[in-house]
């Protein structure tokens, strides 16, 4: 008995429903037609229409970083692909899970230069985990069920999968996703028994050792970060967490040390700098948490556990290589950490605390108090107070206000941080809380942004009123870049070439104009009625507060310098000690 | 532990990869975006049946780049297996040249000697030119390219070098 046949577009359609998609985000055109009509007479698949491409696609990273699933995405070809370029280098850089699916013209006419023709496969080579061109409708069910295997298994990613419309419109068969596994691609997530065993010996004999964890303990999933919190219990270590790993471990634990890094805590980077054993659990020891690679972490025996083998010894060379998924490997760590019996040495243990109290002793997060206008930390500090009793979901822009929210909101779980970390793509903020705030609808979600960042994805407030999504945007109006003219200011004689944006819309007006609630604190003593205000509202809120301009972001280590070499505060030339002009955060 | 500064070598890697369409731009791309070298690269179906391609490259670099390149090269999805032939030990190297040389004469005569002394054969001829087809280790093609020189070279076009590992063990 012959095959049921299904049209590529209903094949589409029936891969998303298997692999249980419930939201895609899209934007339709020319070749997808076909798709979005038979999206038309179905109510199973919610679809968000945002209103750029781009939005679409940190929308669906947004998604993703904030239940743990594959963001899907779907777009036309020409224009509508190669605008979703950013968005999967993005999805590429903070390796996040997602699949787009991009229209194309006919297979008869690919490589005519056809109307709205790229070459989309060629484009995203380099800016997706995979790719793939569909050639013959047969082709597309385990195409698209192999996708989704490669986009979430072993380092997530973006895939991009490209469909003529031929394709779209062909009658084929369908392939279930049993039958459909890649062939060559079988991510190792056990690590290695013995390089654990010695992992586990290293870290006995440690006297200062430190638990350096990363993004890629978020994405093995919320039992990795119970995990980490485990190890770090039954070991004592102090733990810090990059960028993309916060809420990896509450940040209220007693053994937490804040970030490391350009803009990390000054116990963070000293402790990461004089430890003998580092742990490094799913980070990479990217450029802005090493600092100058000859003097980082010098006296460190380092352990890697990652779950992508070129990581290990790309940037910085280790003892201990682990190549696996960062639970599987914790699992097995604490497993034979408890069956070895090991006794770590109790006082250089100690000792180490005791040194780590005095960096903690600095304060390094205390900031200058208020002049009549709020101070951008305090504006970002409130917010916190605010929330932290609440389950917050925070998607940030990138810039100044991106490193205060980083340090002044604190998170006790994992999945709740939404941040461009390795790309650092201006604009991604509100489309991100807004495919955060769609994966969940219950749930709080804030966007911490500034003029510049907010600007380049600002139409994505039309797309918050079409679908009522209650995004709070606590948006700092400091009329710059604020991190250009930091160190413009800092390196470049304060020459602030071309970083100050001299016209910017009326805040409030512009949320009116696109149907949201619009708020404004001018001055530092409006800032809590103000956020109030915004929480309770039911609905989006766009909640500008004008800053002081020219705060800039400390502590800092330049970049080219080392993790002891930090600036703790605009007086630390004269002196390392905070002033007596601070409030402690 | 990998040294971090140690001596550039030249490593000989085979890849073996599905045969899909860009499979070899992938490739060529890892290299060039992450700027690593290539001295030759040679790719053809192997196996039909499983539609497998095999890639052989010659690179250049550091121990610590020779590593990066090849975990790279792994995490590719349609690579299924990647070999640093220089690390495993014994294995041949070949590479085919097809050599024209332009001449009449003394100089014609010389040119089909050295061919004689290198085993190149003659493929086609006219009354003042000759196409050589040499095959050899890449070295061996260089020596006999440099000789052929003086001697009326007008045009090569070489394979790149393909290699296999001697003994028993496969891909």
């Amino acid at each position: 008995m012959p095959k049921e046949q299904y049209t590529g577009a209903e094949i589409v359609l029936k891969v998303l429903q298997d692999q249980d998609v419930d939201v895609v985000f899209g934007y339709p055109g020319g070749v997808t037609l076909p798709l979005y009509d038979v999206l038309y007479k179905q109510n199973r698949l919610r679809h968000i229409l945002p209103r750029h491409e781009q939005a679409a696609v940190h929308a669906a990273e947004g998604y993703a970083r904030s239940t743990g699933k594959v963001g899907v995405v779907l777009v036309t070809s020409g224009p509508g692909a190669t605008n979703t370029v950013t968005g999967l280098t993005d999805a590429l850089m903070d390796s996040i899970p997602v699949v787009c699916i991009t229209g194309q013209v006919p297979t008869s006419l690919i490589g005519n230069d056809a109307f709205q023709e790229a070459d989309t496969t060629g484009i995203t080579r380099s800016c997706t985990k995979h790719n793939y061109l569909v050639r013959h409708v047969d082709d597309l069910a385990r195409i698209l069920h192999e996708a989704f295997f490669v986009a979430q298994n072993g380092r997530p990613g973006p895939v991009v999968v490209d469909l003529p419309k031929d394709v779209i419109l062909g009658r084929g068969e369908y392939t279930p996703v049993e039958a459909a596994r890649p062939r060559s691609y079988k991510p190792k997530v056990k690590g290695d028994v013995k390089a654990i065993r010695e992992a586990v010996k290293l870290m006995a004999a440690a006297k200062r050792p430190i638990l350096y964890a990363g993004g890629g303990v978020i994405n093995s999933g919320p039992a990795a970060s119970q995990l980490l919190g485990e190890l770090a219990h039954i070991t004592g270590f102090p733990v810090t967490l990059t960028l993309m790993g916060l809420g990896a471990m509450p940040a209220s634990d007693k053994q937490y040390l804040g970030m490391p890094g350009m803009h990390g805590t000054y116990e963070a980077n000293m402790a990461m700098h004089d430890c003998d054993v580092m742990v490094n659990i799913g980070a990479r020891f990217d450029d802005r948490v090493t600092g100058r690679l000859a003097d980082f972490a010098p006296d460190a025996k380092k352990i890697h556990i990652d779950i992508d083998p070129s990581s290990i010894n790309k940037n910085v060379l280790v003892e201990v290589p682990i190549v696996g998924d960062a639970g599987h490997v914790l699992e097995d760590l604490i497993k034979v950490w408890k069956s070895s019996q090991v006794a770590p040495d109790a006082k250089a243990l100690d000792a180490w605390w005791k040194q780590i109290g005095k960096w903690r002793a600095k304060k390094c997060l205390a900031y200058r108090k208020n002049g009549k206008v709020a101070k951008p930390q305090y504006a970002v500090d409130r917010l916190f107070q605010a929330v932290k009793d609440k389950d917050v979901f925070v998607a940030t822009d990138v810039g100044q206000h991106q490193m205060w929210a980083a340090q002044y909101i604190h998170f006790d779980k994992p999945n709740r941080w939404m941040t461009s970390g390795g790309l650092g793509t201006m604009g991604y903020g509100l489309p991100a809380a807004m495919g955060a705030q769609v994966g969940n609808p219950n749930g709080l979600v804030v966007c911490v942004t500034s003029e510049c960042s907010f600007l380049m994805n600002v139409q994505e407030l039309a797309t918050l009123a079409q679908y009522k999504l209650p995004v709070k945007i606590l948006h700092l109006s400091n009329g710059s870049m604020g991190m250009v003219r930091q160190w413009q200011e800092m390196f470049y004689d304060n020459r602030l070439s071309q970083s100050v944006m001299e016209a910017v819309p009326d805040w409030v007006k512009l949320a009116d104009a696109f149907g949201i609630k619009g708020l404004r604190a001018e001055t530092a003593g409006e800032v809590d009625d103000a956020i109030k205000a915004m929480l309770v509202h039911d609905g989006p809120v766009l909640l500008d507060v004008v800053v002081d301009p020219l705060e800039n972001v400390y502590p800092m280590i330049p970049s080219g310098a080392a993790h002891h070499e930090m600036i703790l505060g605009p007086t630390d030339a004269e002196s390392t000690e905070s002033g007596s002009d601070v409030v402690l955060a | 532990m990998i040294a971090s500064n140690g001596e550039m070598t030249s490593h000989t890697i085979a890849v073996l990869v599905e045969n899909e369409p860009g499979v070899l731009a992938r490739v060529i791309g890892l290299f060039s975006g992450r700027g690593y070298n290539i001295e030759s690269l040679t790719v053809a179906e192997v196996n039909a049946k499983e539609n497998l391609s095999r890639i052989t490259i010659v690179t250049s670099g550091t121990e610590m780049i020779i590593e990066q390149i090849k975990a790279q090269l792994e995490r590719l999805v349609p690579v299924h297996k990647v070999i640093d032939l220089t690390l495993e030990g014994d294995h041949v190297e070949r590479e085919m040249a097809l050599v024209k040389v332009r001449g009449t004469g003394e100089k014609r005569v010389e040119s089909l000697r050295i061919a004689d002394i290198f085993r190149a054969h003659v493929v086609d001829s006219t009354n003042e030119s000759f196409v050589f087809e040499i095959v050899g280790a890449a070295s061996k093609l260089d020596a006999f390219i440099h000789l052929m020189e003086p001697l009326g070279l007008i045009d090569i076009s070489r394979t790149g070098t393909v290699a296999i590992a001697r003994g028993l063990s496969a891909m």
